[in-house]
C-alpha cells in the first residue's frame, strides 16, 4: 500500500514538473539562430550569447561529437531547427557535404577573411580556427636539430623514444589521410608502421596524457596538436615539452579545423551567413581562437603572445577538405598497421 | 491460475513495453542492410577477430571481478558481524554513484607512469623502480569491476537477507562456517539473483565506451565507433551492433540454458531477524579491511581525486548553472526511472500470469538495449522518432519537430536503453514470492486487487527500490543517449563531464563529476537507509 501510494505522489509531482519544463523550453520569441556544435560548450558559449545580444535575438545551441550531430541532422530532415553546423575537424565537414547537410554559401567577407585552403571551394564550410598537428619533443633530452619531419620519427635513433596518441583520434586520422593525398598508401603505411616499432609505450588515450609522459620521461618525442601543448604550457611554464615544426623543408606541417556551415534546410539563413561573417570577423578570429590556443583561420589576426612565441611555420597547403575524402583509407591504413 | 488470465491481457501488455524496443531493432536491421561489404573486408581480416577476443577476455575478466567482490561482501554485510559491518552495508553501495568513465580517467590520470603515484614512488625508489601499467588489459579490468561490482552486491545482498535466518540456520545446523555456509548453501540458493546481476554487469562492460577508450582498449564497441566516426559508415557500425546483439542473445540463451528449469523462491521470506555469524578476532579485522580496501578504491580515493582537481576549477567553471545542470539530471533519472519501474512491473506480472512464451520473449526483447552501445541505441532512437515525426507531418501538416528534440525523446531512449536495469530487481522479486502463497491468499478470499496490494506490493517492495535506485543511478551517468536526443537547454551534468572530457582537460570534468557523484549519493543512501530498516524491523 504505502509504496504504491509512495509511486503516485511521485509520479503525479514528476509529470507537473516535466510539464512546466516543456512550456519553459517552448517560449521563444524573434526568429532565434540554432546551432549544432561539436565545438564544446565552454570554448563557444559566452561567444554564442554575445551574437545574440548583439542582433537582439536568441542562439540556441546544442552540442556533441560530430558524428551523431550529423545522425541528428540526417534524422530530422527538412524539418530540422539548426541553422549552422560547427566542426573540430575537416573530415565531419566534409562528410556532412557529402550527406547533402550544408548548402553552398557565396560571401566575399568570408572569402577574404579565410584563405583558400581552409574553406570549401564550393562554400559549403569554411574555417574558423586552425590547429597545427605537429612534433612535440623533450626540451631535457632532444636538440631541436635531431628533429626534421614527420617520417623521421620512424628512424632507428628513435626506438623505444616515441609516444603516440591513439589511432582512433581523428587528428591522427587526418594527418595520414593527408600522407595518403601527399605520397600515396604505401609510402604513408611503411612511414606507420615504422612509428609503430619506435613506441616508448601503449599509444595514449589523449594528447594530453601523452605530453605529459613525454615531460615526466616515458618518452622523448611525440606527436601532438599545437593547442594541447599551449594549454599544458600555460598552466605549467617550466615543462620541458617544447613544439618543432614538420615537414617545413617538404609539403609543410599537417594543419585541421575547427569550422562551419548554413544547413541545407536552416530556417534563418541570412542570420546563419551572418553568425559566420562575424565569427571570421578579426575581433571576434582573435577570441575565438584563443580560447582554445589555436591559431585564428583568419589570416590577418594574431593568435595568442604565448602561441605567437612558437614562431612562423609553413602550413600544408592542401585543401583540408581532401582530408575527409582520404580519412576512410587512413582508418584502413591504421588498422593494417596495427596502430592502436 | 488460469483464473488470473483469462484473456490476452498479460501477452499484449508485454508486447506493448516491447514495442520500442523492436521499433528501434528493426531502425537498426534496416540500417546495417546498407553496410559496405568493402568495409566489411576490411574489418573481418584486420578487426574483428581481434576486438572479439579482447571483448571476451573484458567481460569474463569484469564479470568474475564484480561476483567475487559483491557476492562476498554482500555476504559479509548480510549475514556475518564484524567491526564496522553496519556502516560497510551501505557504504559499500557508494561507488555505484561513481561513473566507471569518471573512474576510469581518475585511475588513468594518477597512476599512469606521469602520474602523481609512480612519480612519487620513483621519487622514493629511485629512478628505477617501475610500477605494472595501468594501461593494460588488467587495468582496465580492475577498473571496471570495482565500476560493476556494485549492481551484484546489491542483488546479492537482497537475496542473502530475505532468505532469511533459516538458510543460515540450516547451514549452522549442517556444520557449515561463514565461508563454506556461503559458497554450499547461500550461494546456490541465491544463484538467480547472482546471475541476474552478473548480466547486468556483462551488458554494462558491453555497452561501455567511456572507461575502454579512457584505456585505449579495444572492444567491439570501439570498433563500431571507428566503422562511424572514422570509416564514416553509420551503416556498417550499425552491421557491428547488430552482430554484437546477436551473440549477447546467444551468451544470454546458454545461460538460460544452463539454469536449467530449477525454480528459486524464497524459504520463509524474511520472517525473522536473522541471526549473523558472529567474526571473532582476527577474522573480523579481515573483513574490515577487505572492505576498507574495496571501499577506498572504488570510492574514497577517486572521490578525493576528484575534490582536489574540482577545487581547483571552481573559481572558474562553478556558477548558478550548475543547479540547472543537477536539477535536470535529477529530474530526468527520476522520470525514467519511474517509467522503466512501471514497465518493468507490467511485465513482471505479464510473464507471471501468462506461461506462454510470449510475454517472456518480450520482456527479453525489451532488455536487449542495455547490451547495446548507448550511442548506436540512440541513432536507433532518432531514426525512429524521425520516421514518426515525419509520419505525423505527412498526415497533420506542419514542419516542425513533433518528438525529436523533446524530453520525450530523451525518456523514450532512457526506457530502450534502461528496462533492463529495471527488470532484472522486479523479476528477481516476483521469483521470491511463492505461488503457493498466491494460491493460500486466493483460498482466504482475496481477490485479484487485493493479491497486488496486499500481497505482492509489500513483498516485491525491495525488488522496485533496487530496481527505481539502479535506474536512476544509471541515467544520471548516461552520456550518448542524453546527448543526442536532449532538447535545447537540456544539458546536465554528464553532458558536460563529456564536453570538457572531449577536450582532454579530465580536471575541469572533475567538476561536474564529482557534482554527479555527490547527487548520486542521495538515492543510494536513502535506499540502503530503506533495506537496512527494513531487514531490521523484519
Amino acid at each position: 500500500m504505502t509504496v504504491r501510494n509512495a509511486l503516485g505522489r511521485q509520479a503525479g509531482t514528476l509529470l507537473i514538473v516535466a510539464t512546466l519544463a516543456f512550456s519553459g523550453v517552448a517560449g521563444a520569441e524573434g526568429k532565434p539562430l540554432v546551432v549544432y556544435s561539436a565545438r564544446k560548450y565552454q570554448l563557444v558559449e559566452q561567444l554564442f550569447q554575445e551574437y545574440g545580444r548583439e542582433r537582439g535575438i536568441e542562439v540556441k545551441s546544442v552540442t556533441d561529437d560530430g558524428a551523431p550531430l550529423i545522425q541528428r541532422l540526417m534524422a530530422e530532415g527538412a524539418a530540422s531547427p539548426a541553422d549552422v553546423f560547427i566542426t573540430v575537424d575537416a573530415g565531419d565537414l566534409w562528410r556532412a557535404t557529402e550527406a547533402g547537410l550544408l548548402q553552398p554559401v557565396r560571401s566575399s567577407v568570408l572569402e577574404a577573411a579565410i584563405p583558400a585552403h581552409l574553406r570549401d571551394p564550393d562554400g559549403h564550410w569554411y574555417g574558423l580556427a586552425v590547429r597545427a598537428r605537429t612534433i612535440a619533443y623533450s626540451t631535457a633530452r632532444v636538440k631541436p636539430a635531431e628533429l626534421s619531419t614527420y617520417a623521421a620519427l620512424g628512424d632507428a635513433r628513435w626506438k623505444g623514444r616515441l609516444c603516440l596518441r591513439s589511432g582512433k583520434a581523428v587528428y591522427n586520422q587526418s594527418l595520414v589521410a593527408m600522407f595518403i593525398n601527399d605520397m600515396g598508401e604505401q609510402a604513408t603505411e611503411r612511414m606507420v608502421g615504422a612509428w609503430i616499432a619506435n613506441l616508448a609505450a601503449e599509444p595514449f588515450s589523449n594528447d594530453t596524457l601523452m605530453l605529459k609522459a613525454i615531460a615526466a620521461g616515458q618518452c622523448d618525442v611525440g606527436i601532438t596538436n599545437s593547442y594541447y601543448l599551449g594549454k599544458l604550457q600555460h598552466e605549467q611554464p617550466d615543462l620541458p615539452v617544447q613544439i618543432f615544426w614538420a615537414d617545413q623543408a617538404g609539403e609543410g606541417t599537417h594543419v585541421n579545423i575547427s569550422g562551419g556551415g548554413v544547413t541545407k534546410h536552416a530556417k534563418n539563413r541570412e542570420e546563419a551567413v551572418r553568425f559566420l561573417e562575424w565569427l571570421a570577423s578579426p575581433a571576434i578570429q582573435q577570441r575565438f581562437a584563443a580560447v582554445n590556443f589555436e591559431f585564428p583561420a583568419n589570416a590577418g589576426v594574431d593568435p595568442l603572445p604565448e602561441v605567437k612565441a612558437w614562431g612562423p611555420f609553413k602550413p600544408n597547403e592542401v585543401n583540408v577538405g581532401l582530408i575527409g575524402k582520404a580519412q576512410p583509407a587512413a582508418v584502413m591504413l591504421i588498422d593494417r598497421a596495427g596502430w592502436r | 491460475m488460469d483464473s488470473l488470465n483469462p484473456r490476452a491481457g498479460p501477452a499484449i501488455a508485454a508486447i506493448l513495453v516491447a514495442l520500442p524496443m523492436v521499433a528501434i531493432l528493426a531502425a537498426v536491421v534496416h540500417g546495417a542492410t546498407g553496410a559496405d561489404p568493402a568495409l566489411w573486408a576490411h574489418l573481418s581480416e584486420h578487426v574483428l577477430a581481434r576486438v572479439t577476443v579482447n571483448t571476451a577476455i573484458l567481460v569474463v575478466g569484469v564479470v568474475a571481478i564484480a561476483v567475487a567482490l559483491g557476492t562476498s561482501l554482500a555476504w559479509l554485510t548480510a549475514a556475518c558481524e564484524f567491526p564496522g559491518r553496519g556502516f560497510f552495508s551501505w557504504a559499500l553501495l557508494l561507488p555505484m554513484a561513481m561513473p566507471a568513465y569518471v573512474l576510469a580517467f581518475v585511475a588513468v590520470a594518477t597512476l599512469d607512469y606521469a602520474g602523481a603515484v609512480p612519480v612519487a614512488l620513483r621519487t622514493l625508489l629511485g629512478e628505477g623502480f617501475a610500477m605494472p601499467p595501468i594501461r593494460s588489459t588488467g587495468g582496465v579490468i580492475a577498473v571496471l569491476g570495482l565500476a560493476s561490482y556494485p549492481y551484484v552486491y546489491l542483488m546479492a545482498r537482497g537475496a542473502f537477507l530475505t532468505h532469511g535466518a533459516r538458510v543460515l540456520e540450516a547451514a549452522q545446523s549442517l556444520g557449515f562456517g561463514p565461508w563454506s555456509g556461503l559458497f554450499r548453501v547461500a550461494v546456490p540458493l541465491a544463484r538467480p539473483w547472482l546471475a541476474g546481476g552478473a548480466a547486468l554487469v556483462a551488458m554494462e562492460t558491453l555497452a561501455d565506451f567511456g572507461a575502454v577508450s579512457v584505456f585505449n582498449y579495444d572492444t567491439f564497441t570501439t570498433a563500431i565507433y571507428k566503422a562511424w566516426y572514422g570509416l564514416f559508415s553509420i551503416e556498417t557500425a550499425l552491421g557491428l551492433a547488430l552482430l554484437l546483439l546477436v551473440l549477447v542473445a546467444l551468451a544470454l540463451a546458454a545461460e538460460r540454458l544452463a539454469r536449467g528449469r530449477a525454480r528459486y523462491t524464497a524459504a520463509d521470506a524474511g520472517l525473522r531477524a536473522p541471526a549473523r555469524l558472529a567474526l571473532p578476532g582476527a577474522r573480523g579485522w579481515a573483513a574490515f579491511v577487505y572492505a576498507t580496501v574495496v571501499f577506498a578504491l572504488g570510492f574514497v580515493l577517486p572521490a578525493v581525486v576528484l575534490a582536489r582537481w574540482a577545487l581547483g576549477v571552481a573559481p572558474l567553471d562553478l556558477d548558478v548553472r550548475y543547479i540547472d545542470y543537477t536539477l535536470r539530471t535529477l529530474l530526468l533519472a527520476a522520470m525514467a526511472a519511474v517509467a522503466c519501474l512501471a514497465l518493468a512491473v507490467v511485465l513482471g506480472y505479464a510473464t507471471r500470469f501468462e506461461a506462454g512464451p510470449l510475454p517472456r520473449a518480450a520482456a527479453r526483447v525489451a532488455g536487449l538495449g542495455y547490451a547495446i552501445p548507448g550511442t548506436v541505441l540512440a541513432v536507433g532512437v532518432v531514426t525512429v522518432l524521425g520516421g514518426i515525426d515525419a509520419a505525423w507531418r505527412s498526415v497533420a501538416g506542419g514542419e516542425g519537430l513533433w518528438l525529436q528534440g523533446t524530453v520525450v525523446a530523451l525518456l523514450f531512449g532512457y526506457v530502450a536503453r534502461f528496462l533492463a536495469v529495471a527488470n532484472v530487481p522486479v523479476q528477481g522479486g516476483f521469483a521470491r514470492i511463492r505461488p503457493s502463497l498466491e494460491e493460500a491468499a486466493r483460498s482466504l478470499g482475496l481477490g485479484t486487487r487485493g493479491l497486488v496490494t496486499r500481497l505482492h506490493l509489500p513483498l516485491l517492495g525491495a525488488g522496485l527500490g533496487t530496481a527505481l535506485l539502479l535506474v536512476f543511478v544509471d541515467v544520471m551517468k548516461e552520456m550518448p543517449i542524453t546527448l543526442m536526443t536532449r532538447p535545447f537547454g537540456w544539458d546536465t551534468l554528464a553532458v558536460r563531464v563529456f564536453e570538457m572530457t572531449a577536450e582532454g582537460e579530465w580536471q575541469r570534468a572533475a567538476l561536474p563529476a564529482l557534482v554527479v557523484v555527490a547527487a548520486g549519493l542521495l538515492p543510494v543512501a536513502l535506499l540502503t537507509w530503506r533495506m537496512e530498516r527494513a531487514a531490521r524491523a523484519a
